[in-house]
Formats: structure tokens, sequence, C-alpha cells
């Protein structure tokens, strides 16, 4: 087992009594329940009134911020974007596409940044002005961050533009400083300053860059020790300063607002062709000079340091555990998957750490009541362990309207995930059973095909009919159409109707064979038989002679088959006595009937007309 | 089509509404409404995208779209229609019809009237009282219908406080829409591939006509009517087809087109240039369907102010029968002749959209991906 990287925090849940009595726990999906037992701690008797409360405990409130889930949905389309074009990029394209997703990336957070500082300034005093506040600063250092990755692993700036993408990204986020600083800073030598820098990076060479600076730089020395501006000590800081003398800088302390402004200032005069592999040298000496050990570096310089030191997971796992929610590290370490620079480093658990990471931040977005749809794409571009992980999640989104339902269903059809469609149809259609539905049932259990439920609906249908006498929802009925073949038993109910249709038509010979077919086929269950042979009685008591001697010999059978495989009940109470009564009654019915009507026909039959 | 412009509101947007203009009014669309769903709070709002002449605090462009008020709705938002100038009507998975008043003075949404029960599994009187979401609504002042998962229709008017009549198990599945045709008769589409036309001056409660589509039962979306020949109507279906229906004629429809990968969510012929019809899907594309004529004919015709393109059918430049030219573009069957240009709005492909509307050159629509798109130029 790794060894703790922090001390684990402490959160104590109002109302329960932590001292006296045991608590109890259960894992969610993304929450955690939590109540009392009435176990007491250290086997003491007594008994100590308890909590009635069960406690649902969420580990990830930034999900629940109406202004980061602009971030979450603009950084989910931008991510989706990332995963298409991939396929496609090569070559120098490809940087320039990757490096234009990075910036993607960070004109949302600088969107959401700018919206929550407005929130924060208009709601100045409250709690809820200064966790505005907070949650800015949050965000800017995240864009710090992620623009020095920028810079130093995507980019790749070499030598000479690296110091001009620091001093932009310096100046990006310390900008109210810069104005002053401009001032004292580059007063002195300004045409020769400018002209300096006022090259692109690929008119000159790298060495042609240094013997201009060295060139500058040794005639800035020669002012100074002329003491060409011995008069003024302003002017002679200045001097000094630009030669990138150390002390001199650290004397403008104020103006540089913190030790990585300190490092591209000495970089800037004293460094200006610093070639990446050295910034960390710069960078450790820089903190421990600006910080002058008075005091320990924060977080957050940790994660610049690292950085310097072009150590990405370290940067990673410190991102990781300073931020509270996976956004960052989940969609910086895909980018920086895609640029080639994470080798497979293997966890023990999980299978890579990008992978590992958006898995995090995915689960994140499910146990959201809106955001699940993001989370399916995180999922989606996971190829070792995302399926499986869908595959859980989708079951257990709560399904509070048809609608929502139908959503889901899509996401599970489009990835052939055949067994979450079956159950989510199946609970869809038992819960319109429920109510009543038997439309909306049916038309469940044909989306998932599955045919054992489109039998249970038939079954209701028909014991409906038995109790009622009549067809409930003849419009579904009448209206199978090819669903009628999903299963047996409603192909049954569908032609069952269709026999009564064509006897309230007076089709009766048409009638009279399908109800013969019906039972012969061996569509129509054994519990229906008595019902199909009671139906045919008024077609044997019509003037005309409608079965046929083969017919009647069929009917004959299949009488014979129901009365012979019914069992002797031992002790028959008064209500069974009463329905074998009816029972024998109407058996000895169809018997008449049946003879009758096969005399008539073997004699109409026989007959010489003939009709 | 050139610009179209998005923003992103923090929450699922399931329908969107243009405001109705005054009739004869010269104005193009200014005010819309919106309705979200799957929060935990969700809100019924009204947009603006009216010119602001400079930038707004947010620093967004002319035309961004801004919220001028906005109300909690409790459940989704199933449906949404403008009952009139001031009032919206809302459709709740709770089950529950609101009308929603627009105040403009003072800029606030307020509940004006209420029906907390119009659908329910099981009633209020019984101990299991379940609720059932009302899934469509449509108004035709002072008339509301609307209809539900519970296979039930209501018919309302505004300031009474009963429905003034209700077809109980209309349907044995769920009704997913609802549009009227002519005023005493409305059409109902169901989850098992049916439209049914109703009556309401007929006082039993079976439907007066049955259609269906041939083959599978594939449940039906959404529906609209042509907005000038009331026995045209299209509809959606959930596997992404497009189909358009003669109710006079048959039980079939008369044309079948293949569109989206998935459901269909709302189908919409545009008001006043029915030759164009607008479909959304849960695949997260919009797709704009012209089946007007080509050539110079229709350059004249949209100089003329969008005049009803009915009478310029493809039949008419071929046949000198006087008959042929009622018939409206979308019912002719020859696939050879008539060509339907279809365009895709949306720059990238999104989450599911759920729902568009169409006034004159606006077009508004929102998606699951949070965001409301708006163009003001949709013909250019």
């Amino acid at each position: 087992m790794e060894e703790f990287d922090g001390e684990p925090t402490v959160t104590w849940i109002p109302g329960l009594n932590s001292q006296k009595k045991q608590m109890c726990f259960d894992w969610g999906p993304g929450e955690m329940l939590v109540c009392e037992t009435s176990f007491n701690k250290k086997g003491k008797s007594e008994m100590v009134a308890g909590c009635p409360f069960i406690h649902i405990i969420r580990k990830d409130i930034d999900v629940y911020s109406k202004i980061l889930r602009k971030l979450f949905n603009e950084s989910h389309g931008i991510f989706v974007g990332l995963q298409r074009i991939e396929e496609e990029l090569t070559g120098k394209s490809r940087k320039a596409q990757l490096v234009r997703v990075s910036k993607n990336y960070r004109s949302v957070i600088r969107a959401c940044m700018e919206e929550m500082h407005q929130f924060a300034v208009a709601d100045k005093d409250s709690a809820s002005g200064r966790q505005f506040s907070s949650q800015v600063s949050i965000l800017s250092a995240m864009e710090l961050i992620w623009n020095l990755c920028e810079i130093l692993f995507i980019e790749v700036a070499p030598a000479g533009p690296l110091l001009l993408y620091l001093l932009d990204w310096v100046r990006l986020h310390v900008c109210e400083v810069d104005t002053l600083s401009a001032d004292v800073l580059g007063s002195e030598n300004p045409s020769k300053h400018e002209s300096f820098w006022n090259l692109p990076g690929n008119t000159q060479t790298l060495t042609e860059l240094e013997l201009r600076w060295q060139h500058w730089h040794e005639e800035c020395e020669r002012h100074l020790q002329d003491g060409t501006f011995a008069s003024d000590p302003r002017l002679e800081s200045l001097c000094k300063v630009l030669l990138g003398d150390d002390a001199a800088l650290l004397e403008q302390k104020e103006l540089l607002s913190n030790w990585y402004h300190f490092l591209v200032a000495r970089l800037l005069y004293s460094q200006p062709t610093v070639k990446p592999m050295d910034l960390h040298l710069y960078a450790q000496s820089s903190l421990d000079l600006f910080l002058g050990g008075e005091s320990s570096p924060e977080p957050l310089d940790n994660i610049l340091m690292a950085a310097f030191e072009f150590d990405i997971h370290q940067v990673i796992k410190e991102c990781s555990i300073a931020l509270s929610n996976w956004w960052f590290v989940a969609h910086l370490t895909d980018l920086l998957d895609h640029c080639k620079l994470l080798q497979s480093h293997n966890l023990y658990f999980g299978s890579n750490m990008r992978e590992f990471l958006l898995l995090e931040y995915a689960s994140g977005l499910f146990a959201h009541h809106s955001l699940w749809q993001l989370g399916v794409d995180y999922c989606d571009h996971c190829p070792e362990l995302g399926r499986v992980s869908l595959e859980l999640h989708i079951e257990r989104i709560p399904l509070t309207t048809e609608q929502k339902a139908l959503k889901v269903l899509r996401v599970c059809e489009q990835r052939q995930m055949t067994e979450q469609v079956r159950s989510i149809c199946k609970i869809l259609a038992m819960k319109a059973v429920r109510n009543n539905r038997l439309g909306s049932a049916l038309s469940w259990s044909i989306r998932a095909k599955d045919a054992a439920f489109a039998t249970l609906v038939s079954d209701r249908f028909l014991r409906d009919y038995c109790e009622r006498g009549c067809f409930s929802d003849l419009d579904l009925i009448d209206n199978l159409g090819p669903a009628m073949m999903l299963s047996d038993r409603l192909t049954f109910l569908g032609k069952y109707r269709e026999f009564h249709r064509l006897y309230g038509e007076k089709r009766f010979v048409d009638a009279a064979s399908l109800l013969l077919s019906l039972m012969t086929s061996q569509i129509a269950p054994r519990s229906f038989w008595m019902t199909l042979l009671t139906d045919a009685l008024p077609l044997l008591e019509q003037k005309q002679v409608i079965f046929s001697a083969e017919q009647t010999y069929e009917l004959l059978r299949c009488l014979e088959d129901l009365t012979s495989g019914r069992p002797l009940c031992a002790e028959p109470d008064a209500q069974q006595l009463q329905e074998d009564d009816i029972e024998t009654t109407k058996v000895e019915m169809l018997r008449l009937a049946l003879a009758r009507n096969l005399a008539r026909s073997i004699i109409k039959e026989g007959s010489l007309e003939g009709s | 089509m050139e610009e179209i412009y998005a923003k992103f509101v923090s929450q699922k947007i399931s329908k969107t509404r243009w405001r109705p203009l005054p009739p004869g009014s010269l104005q193009t669309a200014e005010t819309f409404a919106t309705g979200s769903w799957d929060n935990e709070e969700n809100y019924v709002s009204l947009w603006s995208i009216g010119d602001f002449g400079n930038l707004d605090s947010d620093g967004g462009f002319e035309g961004d779209h801004q919220l001028l008020c906005g109300i909690k709705h409790h459940g989704d938002v199933m449906d949404l229609q403008f009952f009139d100038q001031e009032r919206i009507v809302a459709a709740s998975s709770t089950g529950c019809v609101t009308i929603f008043l627009h105040h403009p003075n003072n800029r606030t949404l307020s509940v004006s009237q209420q029906w907390t029960a119009a659908h329910y599994h099981t009633g209020p009187g019984s101990p299991s009282c379940s609720n059932a979401p009302c899934t469509g609504v449509v108004c035709n002042s002072p008339e509301i219908v609307t209809v539900g998962e519970d296979g039930r229709i209501n018919l309302f008017r505004a300031d009474h406080k009963e429905a003034v009549r209700t077809i109980d198990n209309a349907d044995s599945s769920t009704l997913h829409a609802v549009t009227f045709l002519r005023t005493p008769e409305i059409l109902t589409v169901n989850s098992i591939g049916q439209l049914k036309i109703w009556d309401f001056r007929q006082q039993g409660n079976e439907p007066t006509q049955i259609l269906s589509l041939t083959g599978d039962r594939v449940p039906l979306h959404c529906v609209d009517r042509h907005p000038n020949q009331q026995h045209v109507v299209a509809t959606g279906g959930q596997d992404g087809m497009l189909s358009i229906w003669d109710v006079r004629q048959g039980t079939m429809p008369v044309s079948l087109l293949k569109a989206h990968e998935a459901e269909m969510w709302e189908v919409h012929f545009h008001p006043s240039n029915p030759d164009h019809l607008f479909t959304c899907s849960e695949d997260g594309s919009l797709w704009h369907w012209d089946a007007s004529t080509d050539g110079p004919e229709k350059s004249l015709l949209f100089h003329q102010g969008g005049r009803n393109s009915t009478f310029l059918s493809h039949s008419i430049s071929n046949q000198a029968n006087v008959h042929q030219s009622l018939i409206s573009s979308w019912l002719s069957t020859d696939p050879a002749k008539d060509r339907i240009e279809i365009t895709s709005l949306l720059p990238n492909r999104t989450l599911s959209v759920n729902s568009l509307d169409v006034l004159g050159p606006c077009l508004v629509c929102g998606t699951d991906a949070e965001a409301i798109y708006v163009t003001r130029q949709l013909f250019s």
C-alpha cells in the first residue's frame, strides 16, 4: 500500500455523535451514506439518544456550481473535438493544432474566470462573494499552470523564443504590476531594447542573437563602470537591473509580485537565450532568493517548479492533490498524452494515468443529476476500462420521464450495450404494466426485442378479456403490425382479435377456419382452449353448416385433449364443485353441439348438390 | 445561413419558443422563452435578442441573447407554448400544467394559473396516487389541449378551474405530441406509431380516424401541421424518419424521408414560408429542408416578402392543369422531379438538439450541451 502524500482531511458530520456511537457507511456511485448504528463505543451499555437521519455525503461540490458548468460543457466540446481530429493529424500541423486546442481550453478557463469575477465584485461582502473570489484565484492558478505547460510541453519552445513566451506568460498573469515595472525597468535604452526584441524567432539564429546581446550587455557594463549614472542612484540601480544584477532586482521586490516574475526578469537581463533544460536551475535559485528563507513554498510554487524541471508526472500528481476537482488534471493529461509525452506509466490500479484521471472525472459527472451526458463521451474515449465503467454507471441513472429514458437507451444502443437496453426496457415495461399502460409496455418490449415480456403483456390482455368479456385497447391490438411476430402469445392475441372482427363482419367460414387453426397450430395457450371452444358454440348453432366434417373431428379431438388432461381433485370444496359443475355443463353442451354439427355436415357433404 | 450565435447557459434546454408577434406587425422576432430539464431546479426563462447598440456587461456581442427573467418550475419542462403575447403555458413532468404571466414593466414572470393533477396514472382519490408526465401542450386561445404519458387528453380553458373536457384512456400508450387540425379537431401521435384525430364536438371517447405507419410501429415523437393546408401533417419518429401525411387520403403516410440517425424531437413548418421545414434530433443536428423550386422564381418569391409558395409547385411548370397548382410541394411523390435541398445548420456536432422554433428570418434552438443557438439570417 502506498504511503499517503498528505494527511487525509477530517470532515465532521453535524448531528452524529461519533464519540459515543459507532457509525456505519456505504459507498455509492458518487456519494457515501453514513448513519449511526445502535452499537455504543467502548462497550458502554448506557442508552444514548441516537440521530435518526441517514446522511448523504458528496465529495465534489464544484460540479454543482452554475458558472463552472459552463466550463464543463465547453471543455467537453473541446475534448471530443480533440479526440476526433487526433487520427488525422501528422507532422508540423499536428503541433499547431494541439497548441490551438490548448489555447481553446485556456480561453474557456479565462471566460469562466471573468464571469465569476463579476459575480465576486457584485457580491463583495457576503460569504458567497468571498467564495467566488477564492474560486477566481483557483481558476487563475489553473490557467497559470496550464499556460506554462503549454509553453514547455506542447509548444516546446526552443531557446530564444522560450523567453518571449515566458515574458508573455508573466505579463498575462501579473498585468497590473507590468505597467509599473515597464516604466521603471524599461525607460533607459529603449531604442536598443525594442529593436533587439522586435524580431521573430526565425530571422536570426540563436548565436547571432547571443552575440548581439553579449555586445549590448558589455556596453551596459561599461556604462556602469565608467560611472555614467553615478549622479543619480536610481539610474544606477536601473543600470544594474539591466545587467541582471540579482541584488538590484531583489530591491524591487514589491514590484515583482512573485518568484516566477523575478525569474523571468532575471532571465531577461542575464540569460535571454536560456535553454529549456537549464530553466530549473534558475527557477530553483529564483525561488530561494525571492522567498529568502522567510516563507516556505506553497503548493502552486511546487507545481510550477515541477514544470520547470520537466517532470510531468510530478506536475499532475501535485495538481491532483491541490485541486478539489478532477477537471484540470483529466483534461491536461489527456492533451499531454496526445502530445505523446506520457509513457505508459502503469499504475497498480486502473490501466494508465490518462484513463484513470478521465474515468475519475467522468464518475464525478455521473454523480451529477444533469451532467451525466457529458460523462458518456469521456468513457467512450477510454479504450480499456471506459466501456465497463459506462455500463455500470448508465444503469444507475434515475429515469423520471420517458424522454430521459429514451436518451439513455439511445446511448446504450449506439454502443451495442444490449444487456443494459434489455434491463432498462424491462424496468420501464414493468412500470407501465403496473400503471395499466399496456400499449406502452408493449412498445418497450418491442424496443428491447423482449419476447418474454411481450408474452406477459399479451397474457394480461387475455386475462382482461376473460374478466370483462371485451377487449380493452383495441387501437393497439388491431394495429400490431409486424410486431405481432415478436412472441407467440402476441401473435395469438392479434389473430384472436381478428377472429372477433371476422365474426362481427359475419364472415363465418373464415372465422371458423381461423379459430380452428388457432387451436391446431398450438399457438393458443392451453388455458384458453375452453374459451375458444365456447366461442365456437354460436358458430355450431347457426342454421347453415359452417364447420366441415373434417373440422368438426378436429374440434372433437381438441375437446378430448382438454378434458382428458384434467386432474381429479382430492377434496373438492363448494366453490370447486360449483366450478366443476359449470365446466361439465359447458363440456356437455359442446359435445352436443359438435355431435349435431357432425351429423349435419356429413349429410351435407354426402348429398349430391354440395354447395 | 450566415451567423449563428451560441451561448452556454448552465442548464439543459428542453424547449425554446419565439414569442409571437402582434398580427400585422412588421418587426422581427425579439423575445424567446426557454424551459430547462433534468436539473434539481428547473426554470422557465425569457430571453431577448434585441440590439443593444453597444457591448453589454458580459462583453457579449450585439445580437447575443440576454436573459430577461426567469421563474422556477417544478419538474422538467416537457413542453412550452405561448398562449398569447404575455402568457406562456408550460407542461411539467409532474403532470402539472401552468400558465405563466410576463409582466413587462417589472420584468418578472409569475404563475397565473395552474392545473396540478392534469395527468396522473392513479387519481388523487386512490391511496397510491402517482402523477404522470404531461408530454405535449398546444394552444389556440382560449383553449389549451394537453396530452401525457397516461394516455389522457385534456381540454382546458384559461380561467376555468377544471378541465372543460377530458378523454381518459384515449390511448393505451404514451401520447407524445398534439396539434390542432381545424379548430375543433386535434391530432395526436403516440409511441406505437399511430396518428389519431379527435373531434371535440363528438361525445364519445373514440378517435374519428386512426392513421399508422406501415411496417414497424416506430414511436412518433413530434408533429406539425402545414400552416396553410390543414390536411398536410409532418411527423418525426424514433428512428429519425420524417413522414408527410395527407389526412384526407388513406391511412398511411404519403412520403417517408430518411433523415436523422436518432430520435427526431421536433419538426416545424416555417409559418410564413411553408416550403421550408426544420427538424432537430438526438443525434445533435438541426436540418433545414428546402422544398421550394430552384431557379429564378425562388429569388423573386423572397423579394415579394415571402409570399406563400405553395402555388409554385413543381408540377405547374410542366402541366397546365390548374388543379395541380394547389398540391403542396411536400405531397408530390415524384422523386426525380422534386429535389429537396437539405442543409445542416449547426456548425459542430453537439449533444442532442432538443427543440427549435422559427419565426420570420429567425431561428432559435436549445441543446443538451446547455447551449442556446440563435440566428437572425435564416434565408440569406
